[in-house]
Parts: structure tokens; C-alpha cells; sequence
């Protein structure tokens, strides 16, 4: 039995925001909210070929009548930005998880312009952006942005920083 | 390559007649100005943008609406920016979610510019490739009926072999919230 995690407390409060599809691109920092998703009978988990399929799944979602969520790293930030006008113009939720790479720590050169303009090319597109730096705030962070989304219809994304996440080791 | 020979109109009125509670997804430009010549209901999705987004929208929905069918109907420029979706889409295996592409090998909205589907690409054997247990490709009038059937049986990939020739616009309802609520309001989900 391992101790429960900040990643157990997210996936409580994507349970409690009654999300049920669960898109995804794999990132180390989501490790465990995709294991938990699969596990969940009461989950779809989808696995990605690329971000933007994310927007448009929890597009199709929505129409249907359930919640979802969408995983990813700050790389695919960038992916998304034209399927982003689905959300707005239909005026649907969207909650996105974005962990981040290329600030705390980044080994990875090419990590870092994308991640650095994760930020503003969300705001730009017309996305709320909230940041967690925390491991204590994190779950409720996503359960007020779940809220958020889900009840005023609004694409939202969480920032999990990279200081939170851990940087990705390279050299052992 | 000239693409096919079906109207487009005609195959699209045939795939949609007496739809049901079908759930309908259709890709931005003139496959969403056929579904709305067809006849105009409120579980029609209309994309006007969004482009490569239709076949994800149709699993979510298809995942959301385990009990209904799901269609796509998009054009080859669409599917063709989001290839990976049919990748996505296999992997789940969804039972009630089909796709049927109009193909006429151009981009015809930005005038007439050859597509891949021209250029050697066949989306029917990339979805088999994907994983997709069904494909086929129909190039006549006379197999669209059987097809439009199927399509509302089985987890398909169709491609419909469609002429090039430019029909009159049609343009259905373009206000995205609209579309939204009211299909929503259709499914009685609103609640959700």
C-alpha cells in the first residue's frame, strides 16, 4: 500500500466532477492519472495521437452528455490552438491538465519556447489559466476549475509546474 | 486522377434518409452544406472549422452514447488532417460510431486543389491499417444504398467516391451554441 499522492487527490476530484472520458498525450507527470483512468470502469481513457483530438473528443463528449478531461504536457499546447475555437464558438467546457516543461530545472533545450509561451497561447486563444506550483493545492485547484468549466462552459486549463512535477532526470 | 463519379447531394441525401435518432457529426465545408440540403434536425453537428476535428467528436459522443448511433460524414481534406483520430479511434473500438468520407480528391473549399486522396493516398486501407476491422471504398449509386444501411449497423470507414463537380451552397445553421444546446436539448442532457 503506497501513500496517496497529489495525483490520487486529482483523480478523486476528476471523480467528484463526475468526468468520465479521459483524452490523453502521455507525459511522465500524468503517469498515474492515466493508470487510475484506466482502472476506472466508470472511465473512458483514450490515448491520443495528438493533442488537438482531445478538444475535439471532449467536444463530442460534451454533445453526449458526459464530462471530459484532457492530459497532456506543455509541448502540445501549441496542437491545439485552432481546435480551440471548437470550445468557444460552441461555448462547451474544457478542462485541460497541462504539466509543464522547459522552466524548473529543464535539461531539454527544445522543451523550453513552447513552454514558455504555454501561458500566453492559451490566454491568446481565449483560455483561463491557473497554475499550480503546490502539491497541497493542486486537487482543489482542479476541482474549481472543473467547476469552473463544466458549469459556466468555459475551456480551462490547469498548470501542474514543473517544480511540482520534478524535472525529468536525464543522466542517472 | 479525376475522382469519382457519385453526386454528392444525392449520396449524402440517401445516407441520411429517415435518420432516426442517428447522432450526425459532419466536417467542415461542403459535407456540412450536404447534411443540411438533406434536411435540417437538430442532432446534426455542424462543423463550420475545427478542421480534423469531426472523427474525435463522433468517438466522444460515440463513447457518451453507448445505446445510439454515430455518424461521421466528413470530406477527404478533413479526414486527411486528422489521420491520427482514425488511429484513436481503433484503438477503442467504438460499436456505434462509423465514418463515411465524401472523396473527390480535391480541397474544394480554397478552389479545387488536388488532395492526397488524389495523390495516391487511400484513407479506406490507411483506417484498415489503423485498425479499423471494416473498410470500404463505393464508387457507384447503386451500392450507396447498402452502404447507408450498413452505416447504421456497423463500426464502418467508408469512402464514397464523389465527382468534384461543384454543387450550389447550402449553408446550414452556423451559430455554434446554437447547434450545441439544441442538440444537447434534443438528447436530453442538459442536465449533465
Amino acid at each position: 500500500m503506497t501513500a496517496e499522492t497529489w495525483q490520487d487527490r486529482v483523480f478523486a476530484a476528476l471523480r467528484q466532477a463526475r468526468v468520465r472520458q479521459v483524452g490523453y498525450v502521455p507525459d511522465a507527470g500524468h503517469a498515474r492519472l492515466i493508470e487510475l483512468a484506466h482502472a476506472d470502469a466508470d472511465m473512458h481513457a483514450v490515448v491520443l495521437t495528438t493533442e488537438e483530438e482531445g478538444i475535439a473528443l471532449a467536444a463530442g463528449a460534451w454533445l453526449g452528455g458526459q464530462r471530459a478531461v484532457l492530459l497532456m504536457q506543455s509541448s502540445g499546447v501549441g496542437n491545439c490552438v485552432n481546435m480551440l475555437s471548437l470550445p468557444l464558438n460552441c461555448r462547451m467546457p474544457l478542462l485541460a491538465l497541462v504539466t509543464m516543461r522547459g522552466e524548473w530545472g529543464e535539461f531539454n533545450p527544445w522543451q523550453v519556447p513552447m513552454g514558455s509561451a504555454v501561458p500566453a497561447v492559451l490566454a491568446a486563444a481565449g483560455v483561463q489559466v491557473h497554475r499550480a506550483d503546490r502539491a497541497d493545492e493542486v486537487a482543489d485547484m482542479v476541482a474549481a476549475c472543473a467547476a469552473l468549466a463544466f458549469d459556466s462552459a468555459v475551456p480551462v486549463a490547469v498548470l501542474f509546474s514543473q517544480r511540482l512535477i520534478g524535472a525529468k532526470v536525464f543522466i542517472q | 486522377m479525376t475522382g469519382g463519379k457519385l453526386d454528392r447531394r444525392a449520396v449524402v441525401a440517401t445516407l441520411l434518409r429517415d435518420p432516426g435518432e442517428m447522432l450526425v457529426v459532419t466536417g467542415l465545408g461542403s459535407a456540412s452544406y450536404d447534411a443540411g440540403a438533406a434536411g435540417d434536425r437538430p442532432l446534426n453537428f455542424y462543423l463550420w472549422g475545427a478542421m480534423g476535428g469531426a472523427a474525435m467528436i463522433g468517438l466522444g459522443l460515440a463513447l457518451a452514447q453507448p445505446s445510439r448511433r454515430v455518424l461521421v460524414i466528413t470530406g477527404d481534406g478533413e479526414m486527411l488532417m486528422g489521420l491520427g483520430s482514425l488511429a484513436s479511434i481503433a484503438a477503442l473500438r467504438p460499436a456505434n460510431l462509423a465514418i463515411a468520407v465524401l472523396d473527390n480528391g480535391r480541397f474544394g473549399e480554397t478552389g479545387q486543389q488536388p488532395s492526397h486522396t488524389a495523390l495516391g493516398t487511400d484513407l479506406a486501407a490507411v483506417a484498415a491499417a489503423c485498425g479499423w476491422a471494416a473498410t470500404c471504398t463505393v464508387d457507384d449509386m447503386a451500392a450507396v444504398a447498402a452502404l447507408a444501411s450498413r452505416l447504421r449497423r456497423e463500426a464502418l470507414f467508408a469512402v464514397l467516391r464523389i465527382s468534384p463537380a461543384e454543387v450550389p451552397r447550402h449553408l446550414p445553421p452556423r451559430d455554434g451554441a446554437r447547434l450545441t444546446s439544441r442538440f444537447r436539448e434534443a438528447l436530453n442532457v442538459t442536465g449533465n
